[in-house]
């Protein structure tokens, strides 16, 4: 077919179309969102009288306040990198909360060693973290790519692996105030590899995640 | 193209035309070969038209539809070369005869391509196109539709309907 054919056949019977709202006001619709149902979920379960106290200690303090850096600045980054024209210099946005939510973690495994050895055995409630950053991070990635899909992003890739840190992130967040205790390397490790296997996932299963006619036919 | 967010056909045919030698101009950075620029000229308005509500009219045109057109070189390019890592030219060593009759593989398939261009052209005219639009360009349906005019669900039923006369063709006795 020639491009002129092309030109005719898609400017026929033009529909018109509801222009995107910009990206960052979809972010915090999202965020605010989440927001609020986390912070029912957390007043009406979480172990409040053991969490609050702990978070008054400084090493706590900045790993909760990274944690949900890494999620905001994700979320932001990946509806910014969901439209054609936005740099994509927005994907190392959440990169430096991140590094110090490690750095944060990571002196809590310095303090705590290996395990808490706990009766529960050396891998004591880890496992439990690992199920909760996974388990959790799946509604809220449906909400996530139910939003962003509506950009069809011209490369899915960077919007998935940003868009999921964003939902694991958040996913850790919230489990922080079911997680009253010390961080230890388990704990790390595992927290980690929950957040690697949704970042992997939504990486892996970006076409059909974001854009609905490239999952119907490739 | 805010007229063409409208639905102001006229707006929008008049639009394309204006920043179609732009687009031509981006994709030869990334391909010498007219067909292949053509081609990536074709897929980046296609997918101008998929994403038109992305286009915030308070921005610049040019950034948004460089980055679109980039995309696409780049598409174009990493599908190039997929196809050529499996495809031999016939020109270069395609009727080369080895000792062993199964390394005399790179005739057979000249042969058969051949052959699979004369049982295309045999195909209903409809079918043919569902099929080189959507299993041969690898394009996703909606763009299948935009391209060959037909519905989504044509394109799937023709399709189908392809490849099954596809497979009577090649039991046919030669």
């Amino acid at each position: 077919m020639q491009t002129n054919q092309l030109i005719d056949r898609l400017s026929t019977q033009l529909e018109p179309v509801r222009v995107l709202r910009p990206p960052l006001l979809r972010a915090l619709a999202w965020l605010i969102c989440v927001g609020l149902i986390g912070t029912a979920v957390v007043w009406r379960y979480a172990q409040l009288p053991a969490v609050l106290p702990r978070l008054t200690l400084p090493r706590v303090a900045v790993e909760s306040f990274a944690t949900a850096l890494t999620a905001v600045t994700a979320v932001i980054a990946a509806f910014e990198l969901s439209v054609p024209d936005r740099s994509p210099r927005w994907a190392w946005l959440p990169l430096p909360p991140f590094a110090l939510w490690l750095a944060a973690s990571g002196l809590g495994c310095l303090r705590n060693g290996w395990s808490l050895h706990e009766p529960a055995g050396f891998m004591g409630h880890s496992p439990h973290c690992f199920a909760f950053i996974t388990g959790a991070s799946v509604p809220l990635a449906i909400g996530l790519f139910w939003m962003l899909r509506r950009a069809r992003p011209i490369h899915a890739l960077p919007v998935a692996a940003v868009g999921t840190l964003g939902v694991a992130a958040t996913a850790a967040f919230v489990l922080q105030f079911f997680h009253p205790f010390d961080v230890t390397v388990i704990d790390l490790a595992l927290h980690l590899a929950a957040i690697g296997l949704v970042v992997l996932a939504g990486s892996l299963w970006r076409r059909s995640l974001l854009d609905p006619s490239l999952g119907e036919s490739r | 193209m805010s007229a063409a967010q409208g639905g102001d056909g006229a707006a929008y045919a008049r639009l394309l035309r204006e920043v179609t030698p732009f687009v031509r101009a981006l994709l030869r950075r990334h391909c010498s070969n007219p067909q292949d620029v053509e081609e990536m000229l074709q897929e980046t308005l296609l997918t101008v038209h998929r994403v038109r509500h992305t286009y915030d009219p308070t921005r610049p045109f040019s950034p948004w539809l460089g980055a679109i057109a980039a995309r696409r070189g780049i598409d174009g390019l990493r599908r190039r070369s997929r196809v050529a890592r499996h495809e031999v030219g016939a020109e270069q060593d395609g009727y080369e005869t080895f000792a062993d009759p199964a390394a005399n593989i790179e005739p057979e398939a000249v042969r058969a391509s051949g052959e699979i261009e004369e049982m295309l052209r045999r195909l209903p005219p409809r079918q043919r196109a569902a099929l080189e639009a959507v299993k041969l360009r690898e394009l996703s349906l909606v763009e299948a539709s935009a391209v060959s005019g037909q519905s989504v669900a044509a394109l799937k039923v023709n399709t189908h309907r392809a490849l099954k006369a596809l497979r009577a063709l090649f039991r046919e006795p030669g």
